[in-house]
């Protein structure tokens, strides 16, 4: 019998996520010839994104665009997202392990008493049997894991899988209509755009990081300069935000968040094993740093031995003209 | 006011991992709690400090992880319960609804966890016991204020900082930046062993296997390829800047 898919998609600064091709990717590794796999969409003012969208699966789009959907809120999002999923029944439920997908999965979970398995990285089929590759103690090991039985829900970690291509023909596009829950015990009082125009870090291809060798606030702008060159995000150690140098939201590393970038810079960072747990998957690691002996260099395919305050102007520089 | 806090225990950040026999090997390991259920611990007891109330700890694990609840006794948490059954699988539907079987049974007028394990990483657990208790929730607080019933927590979402109202009783799970956790004392250590400290299996908690019965499992376990060390480029620094653009485009094709 054929299975239905369905690919919680995501927009960010009314961008369609790159993760979410990525998560229609998944859902495609995963579908037999003949499953359908739709999409489904929230948020307010979607018309762009939702025929975006249209053009990448083969099954239906189902949207729920209203005024109040505008900023996730869990109990909104889940209480308008599990009347659709009953009416389709999917067999899977995919969706980008962003902060809206690491909080909606477990509750779309609960709900249908489901198994989730979250931040995968890489889908194996062997034989009939699906397999699902996550990491473990922040990537120092690696999982791979099946489901039992039941719908399947998984989180994709951005980065790893492939965005899809566009489908042969646009899906159809379903309007849900949205009711507000009755007894809506949060409210979003503010959302403080931090990050708005900038790339986001667990989706960039590069990522420019700063430890303590940046030794203040201050030192993070020849980084920021750097990464704006690239089109990269910026992140940090541990030991840069301890420090007050930077907010914890950068933070890289066993504690703080896991990237897979095409192209990772440490500048000042010695490499401690928990911060080398959060970047070491990266594709290409360049290590600049003062100190010779940093075990960083000893993981990096590139390193630069001198100050980061000197070496760093210098690559901006040269990036720049390289990509002029 | 009632708070319960969910609490793992994981190995030391700073451990190598070593896979023996298809295992995580556990030997000479040093075991810790788990740094976001920390801050969970940490917040708790300010709520106490502020409001009154008891704090209880709760875990789910093998024997080993009484220490970890003991050090939160210590740190001043009241009450300390350890779930231990080998019949508990690892996965997180069952382990949701082993703890959803305790709670249902308590009035909770906060229930606080880390936002992830650093071991297993998954984050599902916490956000699936609040929707089985039906209790609205906030994940990834960085700051957390209660009064009149209500609290305002500040979340992190990626950078963004939204700011959310949540009717009482609630779940939250902890953020890095939230609070900084504060070490056992003495004195806490000596009164950590007087307070009650309950041991409970599937059968106290009236669970038959079925109902825990996990819905993934692992298949495999392997160490991901070691990174060797690369080029260390040699000169004068603008030339190896310059070196570096060239290696990039030419031999890795990555800009």
């Amino acid at each position: 019998m054929s299975k239905h898919y369905v690919v919680i998609a995501e927009v960010r600064s009314e961008q369609l996520r790159q993760v979410s091709l990525e998560a229609i990717e998944a859902a495609r590794l995963s579908a037999h010839e003949g499953d359908t796999i739709s999409a489904l969409l929230l948020g307010h003012n979607l018309s762009e994104q939702v025929s975006q969208l249209s053009r990448y699966v083969s099954g239906q789009v189902h949207v729920l665009d209203h005024p109040d959907l505008e900023h996730y809120l869990a109990e909104r999002y889940c209480s308008a997202i599990i009347p659709v999923l009953e009416s389709l029944e999917p067999y899977a439920i995919v969706l980008g392990h962003t902060a809206m997908g690491r909080d909606l999965a477990p509750m779309l979970a609960a709900h249908f008493q489901a198994g989730q398995i979250s931040d995968v990285t890489a889908i194996h089929r062997n034989g009939s049997e699906l397999l699902f590759t996550r990491p473990v103690y922040a990537g120092k090991a690696f999982e791979q894991k099946r489901f039992i039985d039941g719908r399947h829900i998984i989180t994709v970690r951005p980065n790893n899988i492939p965005p899809a291509a566009e489908a042969g023909s646009p899906g159809e596009i379903v309007q849900h209509a949205y009711t507000a829950p009755v007894n809506l015990r949060t409210i979003i009082k503010d959302v403080i755009t931090k990050a708005s125009g900038r790339v986001d870090l667990a989706e960039a291809q590069i990522v420019v990081s700063g430890g303590r060798g940046v030794k203040s606030a201050e030192g993070f702008k020849p980084l920021e300069q750097l990464a704006e060159v690239l089109g990269g995000a910026v992140g940090a150690s541990r030991g840069a935000c301890d420090a007050g140098y930077c907010d914890y939201a950068l933070q890289i590393g066993q504690t703080g968040k896991v990237v897979t970038p095409q192209i990772y810079i440490a500048c000042g960072i010695s490499g401690a094993i928990q911060h080398l747990a959060g970047m070491s998957q990266s594709r290409i690691i360049i290590a600049i740093n003062k100190d010779p002996e940093a075990p960083i260099f000893k993981i990096a395919d590139y390193g630069i031995v001198g100050d980061l305050f000197e070496v760093v102007p210098l690559l901006t520089e040269e990036f720049r003209k390289a990509l002029a | 006011m009632n708070i319960f806090v969910l609490l793992k225990q994981t190995f030391d950040t700073e451990e190598k991992i070593v896979i023996q026999g298809g295992e995580i090997s556990e030997d000479g390991v040093k075991f810790i709690i788990n740094p976001y259920d920390e801050y969970a611990v940490e917040e708790a007891l300010r709520l106490k400090e502020l409001h009154g109330g008891q704090v209880t700890v709760i875990s789910i694990g093998p024997p080993r992880s009484a220490e970890a609840l003991r050090t939160a006794l210590a740190m001043g948490a009241d009450e300390a319960v350890l779930i231990s059954d080998e019949r508990i699988p690892a996965d997180e539907y069952s382990l949701s609804v082993v703890l959803a079987a305790y709670l249902y049974k308590v009035t909770a007028d906060v229930v606080l966890g880390g936002n992830f394990s650093v071991d297993q990483g998954s984050g599902q657990v916490a956000v699936r016991l609040a929707q089985l208790l039906n209790l609205p929730h906030v994940s990834s607080v960085t700051k957390l204020d209660i009064a009149d019933g209500k609290a305002k927590v500040l979340r992190d979402a990626e950078g963004d900082a939204e700011t959310i109202e949540v009717a009482l009783p609630a779940l939250f799970t902890a953020q890095q930046g939230l609070n900084e956790p504060r070490y056992p004392s003495l004195p806490g250590i000596m009164k950590a062993k007087k307070k009650p400290f309950h041991q409970l299996g599937l059968s106290e908690l009236g669970l038959s296997d079925a109902e825990i019965a996990p819905r993934t499992e692992r298949i495999s376990l392997s160490l991901p390829p070691q990174r060797q060390a690369g080029q260390i480029l040699q000169g004068e620094l603008k030339e190896q800047a310059a070196q570096l653009v060239s290696l990039l485009r030419s031999e890795d094709k990555a800009i």
